[in-house]
C-alpha cells in the first residue's frame, strides 16, 4: 500500500507542511536598511579611545605594533606641551590586519580597541590605511567603555 | 456593425491589457509566496512590497542584448517564441468573466466570444502552445533545448488525452459545451462540478498543471539537468516572451478550472468580475503552493503516472458518469 501512503498521506501532509511555514515569520534581514547588533567581543574596525578630559590615552610605547602578526600598525611618537608622550603617527593598514585582537590585548593603556564596523568596502587602496583621526573618530558613541578580557595575564 | 467591431475591440484590449498585468503580477505572487514558503521575503526593495519588481524586470529584459547564437535555426527561432504567445493569449477568448450587463442601453456579454464550442477551442488553442515549446528546442542547436522540447511533446501528448477526458465528465452532466452556459448551471454552490464531478476535477487539476509544464512537471525547463530546457539559447525578449505565455497560460488554466469546476463568475453579494477574480487568483496561489511544496517528477515516473494511473482513472470516471446520467 505504498502508493496509497503516498498519495493520500505524504502529499496532504507535504501541503500542510509548507502552508504551516508560510504563516512564519521569515528570516530575512533586509541587510544595508537593518543592520544585526554584533557579539559585545566581535572584532571590526579598531578605534583609539580618550580620557575623559578628552587626551588621548595612547602614549605611543608601540606595545601593539610589536603584538602585531601582520605589522599592520605604525606609530611615530612625539611629546605634547605637558612633556607627555603622544602618538603623532599612528596608522593601520586594513588590507594587512587580520582582526586578531592582539594590539588591543597588547595596550597597556586600555587605548585600542576594535569596534563592531566591519563594513570596508572601497574602490581605491589608500582609504584603507586607517589614520589616528579617523580612529579616534571612530569611538561608538553609544558604547560605555569596553572592558577588555585579557588572554594575557597583565604582568605589571 | 460598426458598433459591433467597437465593443469587440475594447473587450479583447481590455482582456490583453489585463491578462498581461496578470502575467506581471503573477510573476510577483510567486516570488513573494514562494518566498514565504521558505521563510524568505520575496522582492521587496522595487516599490511597497516589491510590487513595482515586475515593471523593473520588464524593463530589464527589454534592454537586454538578445544573443542569438550562430548554430540556430534563424526563422523558427525567432518564430518560435510568438508561437507560444499568441496561442496563450487566444484561449481568453472564450472565458467568461461575469453576466451580461447592459451599459448605455446595450447589452454586453462580458466574453470576447460566447462560442457554442468554447470548451473544444480552449482544448484546441492550449495544446497548440507545445509547438512554440517544439520549434524552440529543435531550432536552438542545443542538446539541453532538444531534450527539453522533446520532453514537452511527450509530456503533452500523455497528459492531453487524460486532460481532455477529464472534462468530459462535466460537459456529459451539463450537456453543453459553451462555456457561458457552463457558468449558469453552477448557480449555487452545490450545483459546482467540483462537488459533482471530485474525481474529474482532480485529474483536470493534475493534467493542467503537467499541461503548463509548472512543477512538479517543470521537465522541459528542469534546471538541474538541463540548464534551462527550450529557453537555454532565448535571451532578451523572446525569453521574456516564452515566460509570459507560461503565466499566461497558467492564468488560462486557472480560469478554465473556474468556468468549469468552481463557479465560474458565480458567487453572492460581490459583483460576479470579482468572484471571478478571486477564484482565479486563489487557484494561481494553488499553483504556486504545488510549486513550493512537491519535488520534480523523473521522467519514467511522469510517463507512468500519466499513462498508467491519470488515463485510466479518467476513463473510469467519463464512463461512471455517462453510466449516472444514463440510469
Amino acid at each position: 500500500m505504498g502508493v496509497f501512503r503516498e498519495v493520500f498521506l505524504a502529499i496532504p501532509m507535504g501541503f500542510y507542511t509548507t502552508l504551516k511555514h508560510l504563516f512564519k515569520k521569515p528570516v530575512t534581514r533586509k541587510y544595508p536598511y537593518e543592520k544585526r547588533e554584533m557579539a559585545p567581543r566581535y572584532r571590526g574596525r579598531h578605534y583609539l579611545e580618550r580620557y575623559e578630559d578628552g587626551s588621548e590615552r595612547c602614549v605611543c610605547c608601540g606595545l601593539c605594533a610589536a603584538a602585531c602578526p601582520a605589522d599592520a600598525i605604525y606609530m611615530e611618537g612625539a611629546e605634547n606641551a605637558k612633556g607627555e608622550r603622544y602618538a603623532k603617527v599612528y596608522e593601520i593598514n586594513l588590507l594587512r590586519c587580520i582582526f586578531c585582537g592582539f594590539c588591543e590585548e597588547a595596550c597597556p593603556e586600555e587605548a585600542i580597541f576594535l569596534g563592531h564596523d566591519y563594513e570596508f568596502s572601497a574602490d581605491n587602496r589608500d582609504v584603507f590605511i586607517y589614520t589616528k583621526e579617523q580612529m579616534l573618530a571612530n569611538r561608538p558613541k553609544d558604547k560605555p567603555f569596553k572592558k577588555i578580557i585579557r588572554r594575557v595575564k597583565r604582568i605589571f | 456593425m460598426l458598433e459591433y467591431a467597437i465593443i469587440a475591440a475594447i473587450k479583447v484590449t481590455t482582456i490583453i491589457v489585463v491578462v498581461l498585468t496578470g502575467c506581471a503580477y503573477a510573476t510577483w505572487l510567486e516570488r513573494k509566496l514562494l518566498g514565504h514558503l521558505q521563510h524568505r521575503i520575496g522582492p521587496a526593495y522595487a516599490g511597497p512590497y516589491g510590487l513595482l519588481q515586475p515593471i523593473a524586470d520588464a524593463v530589464k529584459l527589454i534592454f537586454k542584448e538578445d544573443i542569438v547564437p550562430d548554430r540556430v535555426e534563424k526563422v523558427t527561432h525567432s518564430l518560435a517564441p510568438i508561437i507560444s504567445f499568441i496561442p496563450a493569449f487566444l484561449s481568453f477568448a472564450v472565458i467568461p468573466v461575469g453576466d451580461t450587463v447592459s451599459i448605455f442601453g446595450r447589452q454586453i456579454d462580458p466574453v470576447i466570444s460566447d462560442l457554442n464550442i468554447g470548451v473544444l477551442f480552449i482544448f484546441a488553442v492550449t495544446s497548440l502552445g507545445v509547438y512554440g515549446i517544439v520549434l524552440a528546442g529543435w531550432s536552438s542547436g542545443c542538446k539541453y533545448s532538444l531534450l527539453g522540447g522533446v520532453r514537452s511533446s511527450a509530456q503533452m501528448i500523455s497528459y492531453e488525452i487524460a486532460y481532455g477526458l477529464s472534462i468530459i465528465g462535466v460537459i456529459l452532466l451539463a450537456g453543453t459545451l459553451s462555456m457561458q452556459d457552463l457558468v449558469t448551471q453552477q448557480s449555487s454552490i452545490f450545483d459546482w462540478f467540483i462537488f459533482r464531478q471530485p474525481l474529474g476535477f482532480i485529474i483536470f487539476v493534475i493534467c493542467g498543471v503537467a499541461e503548463t509544464n509548472r512543477a512538479p512537471f517543470d521537465l522541459p525547463e528542469a534546471e538541474s539537468e538541463l540548464v534551462a530546457g527550450y529557453l537555454t539559447e532565448y535571451s532578451s525578449m523572446k525569453y521574456s516572451m516564452f515566460f509570459v505565455a507560461e503565466y499566461a497560460n497558467m492564468i488560462t488554466v486557472s480560469c478554465v478550472v473556474t468556468t468549469f469546476f468552481l463557479g465560474g463568475w458565480q458567487g453572492p453579494l460581490l459583483p460576479p468580475i470579482l468572484w471571478f477574480a478571486i477564484k482565479v487568483f486563489l487557484f494561481m496561489a494553488f499553483y504556486i503552493w504545488i510549486r513550493g511544496t512537491l519535488p520534480r517528477f523523473r521522467y519514467d515516473q511522469l510517463m507512468n503516472f500519466g499513462w498508467k494511473i491519470l488515463f485510466p482513472l479518467a476513463l473510469l470516471n467519463t464512463m461512471l458518469t455517462a453510466w449516472i446520467k444514463l440510469w
